[in-house]
């Protein structure tokens, strides 16, 4: 088989691409404020426990709701004395933690089904009806489902987040396929005799990358959303470990008398989604081959 | 014409048997004996045998599944657990509040996002369309249940404008009923008000450019008119898809809303059920909300066809 040869123009082509999507991303002031952002964010969670000046769940009773800026508490404490601070980073942690994890999912998932999908026409409507049943269970009934099937935790709520966003995956990952399997060198590996599998893995998949980055990248910030309202509900991560979702559930009850109790984890939730979403976009701009006239 | 609506109603059937099948499997596949968990508290042996002779549960799995089927299409959903209340009643009861919470955010977000969406279009680069955008991001990235308690907090609490949660029915005071209705409605809009904010900015941007649009402007028509008339109505159809796409998410976003303002609907009927292991409305409130789902998007691709002969003419290829 000397089918591999006819793959090497399109790889090689890769690299300069790259470095213009690069150069077009540090040019985009939003996409680099969403980065900054999000590096802060990643370091902060990955180095929680040697940041945080305290452990999540020490719960200091003297020092009950101190309000932020006091010496010791950078953000004060909430109604068992725990700092405010600390909780917000492991918090944090945990939202990126369902985030990636139910993105990995959907990808593992959605991109196969997707490429099947698109190259096969027969699967085409078997992974369409799937799809649509899917789709027919809203994100939060799907996780009420299977919190009462499975129970309530982290995992469990990771996986309803998942499957709530395969559909946008296959879809991403199927019209992807179709557009490229009418490209002339993949109708000429195939002239060439180059197996199904080979053409998928080899020609289609690698060129249909960049959009499903972008999805991916997408699909995040809705999912640390989708955490932090399950976690909120109940249904998500258990008290008492952190989450910025539980956070607010229990703030709920003192928030006239400790309103920073409410607002920042709120803020934290909304910072950590706004800086993926900044990034998407300034991403998905430079990757948009026609430019940045959007 | 007739082919599509017939492919599209066989589809949607299909979605919908699917839906049973897993909504059935799921009740199966609870941990244990899905008699005891169907019981609830009253375990005796007379209990038991009379669920297992209702449901079937000593048949075949197909059997069973029918006659779940048949019950549930008949109106029987089974009777709540913990209340032995029906668990149709309890529906009943709870859907006219998510139905106007759903509707009133439907009608908040399409005034607010069509407005906004179409000032981003027109003014383009200029500060509106930061701004537009801006708030747009915003609507995506803000976790919603946080706004409503921001809003109880400084709305409710603080300025003491709108009552903190309850609920008054429609029919016996019309009034206290909107008071009681409109923050949580205005916070479940937003999240949608972005969605069709940005999709009206993109399609009255391609609307613009189009050759109608030119021709109208041509033919001397004022900028208001040309915007107001012939790019707006392109938008609208971008609407009414929104609604289809975003269906499953309103409904979510109801759920919160609901559990947040303490409004007693479908949505806190849903979140009560799971932690009191209420099986049955579990069951039933899945299954409502997919059947819902599924019959809703089809009457709007019907509406849609309606509206866009395009769809009719391509046979409505995905």
């Amino acid at each position: 088989m000397t089918t591999g040869e006819v793959a090497t123009p399109v790889v090689t082509t890769a690299d300069p691409r790259q470095r213009r999507v690069a150069r077009r991303l540090l040019k985009s002031p939003l996409a680099m404020a969403g980065f900054v952002v999000l590096s802060v964010a990643i370091v902060g969670a990955v180095f929680a426990p040697l940041i945080a000046p305290y452990g999540p769940s020490d719960a200091n009773f003297g020092d009950a709701f101190i309000p932020p800026g006091a010496e010791g508490y950078l953000l004060g404490t909430d109604s068992l004395g725990r700092d405010m601070f600390s909780r917000i980073l492991y918090g944090t942690r945990a939202s990126l933690i369902v985030g990636v994890l139910s993105v990995l999912l959907a990808l593992a998932v959605g991109v196969p089904f997707g490429l099947l999908a698109g190259y096969f026409s027969p699967i085409d409507s078997v992974v369409s009806r799937l799809t649509d049943l899917v789709l027919a269970f809203p994100f939060l009934i799907l996780a009420v489902g299977l919190a009462a099937i499975r129970g309530a935790s982290l995992t469990n709520a990771a996986i309803a987040i998942g499957i709530v966003q395969v559909p946008a995956m296959v879809r991403v990952t199927r019209s992807e396929t179709l557009r490229l399997k009418g490209r002339d060198y993949v109708a000429s590996a195939i002239s060439d005799g180059a197996g199904d599998a080979w053409v998928l893995l080899r020609h289609i998949l690698p060129n249909a990358i960049s959009a499903v980055i972008v999805q991916a990248t997408i699909a995040i910030p809705g999912a640390i959303l989708g955490e932090a309202v399950l976690s909120f509900l109940g249904l998500g991560i258990q008290p008492p470990s952190p989450s910025l979702g539980t956070m607010l559930t229990e703030a709920q009850q003192y928030a006239a008398q400790a309103p920073w109790t409410a607002v920042l984890p709120g803020v934290a939730i909304m910072l950590l989604a706004l800086a993926f979403n900044l990034f998407g976009d300034g991403l998905r701009d430079a990757l948009d081959p026609k430019g940045g006239r959007r | 014409m007739a082919a599509y609506l017939l492919r599209r109603a066989g589809q949607s059937l299909l979605t919908l048997v699917l839906a049973t099948i897993v909504v059935f499997a799921g009740v199966r596949a609870l941990p244990g004996d899905p008699a005891l968990a169907l019981a609830g508290e009253e375990r005796d042996a007379a209990t038991l045998a009379a669920i297992r002779a209702k449901y079937g549960l000593d048949d075949s799995v197909i059997e069973q599944y029918w006659a779940y089927v048949t019950n549930t299409f008949q109106g029987d959903l089974g009777r709540s657990i913990r209340t032995g209340i029906p668990v149709r009643d309890m529906i009943v009861g709870a859907l006219p509040v998510t139905l106007e919470l759903s509707l009133l955010a439907l009608v908040i977000a399409s005034i607010l996002g069509l407005l906004t969406g179409m000032l981003a279009a027109v003014r383009r680069g200029g500060p509106s369309e930061w701004l537009a955008n801006g708030i747009a991001l915003l609507g995506l990235s803000i976790p919603h249940f946080w706004l409503g308690l921001m809003a109880i907090l400084w709305l409710s609490v603080g300025l003491g404008l709108f009552p903190a949660s309850g609920h008054v029915p429609l029919l016996s005071d019309p009034v206290a009923n909107l008071h009681h209705m409109v923050m949580p409605a205005v916070i479940l809009g937003t999240g949608l008000a972005a969605v069709i904010m940005r999709q009206t900015r993109s399609s009255m941007l391609e609307a613009l450019g189009e050759d109608y649009v030119r021709t109208a402007r041509a033919k001397g028509l004022r900028e208001r008119q040309v915007v107001g008339v012939h790019a707006l109505r392109n938008s609208l159809i971008v609407v009414v898809t929104i609604v289809g796409l975003q269906l499953g998410n309103l409904i979510s976003g109801a759920v919160v809303t609901e559990q947040i303002f303490g409004l007693p609907g479908f949505g806190k009927l849903t979140i009560d059920s799971v932690f009191q292991r209420d099986y049955p409305v579990i069951q039933a409130v899945v299954l409502i909300t997919a059947t819902a789902y599924i019959v809703i998007n089809f009457a709007i691709d019907l509406l849609y066809s309606v509206i866009d002969p395009r769809i009719r003419v391509a046979g409505g290829a995905d």
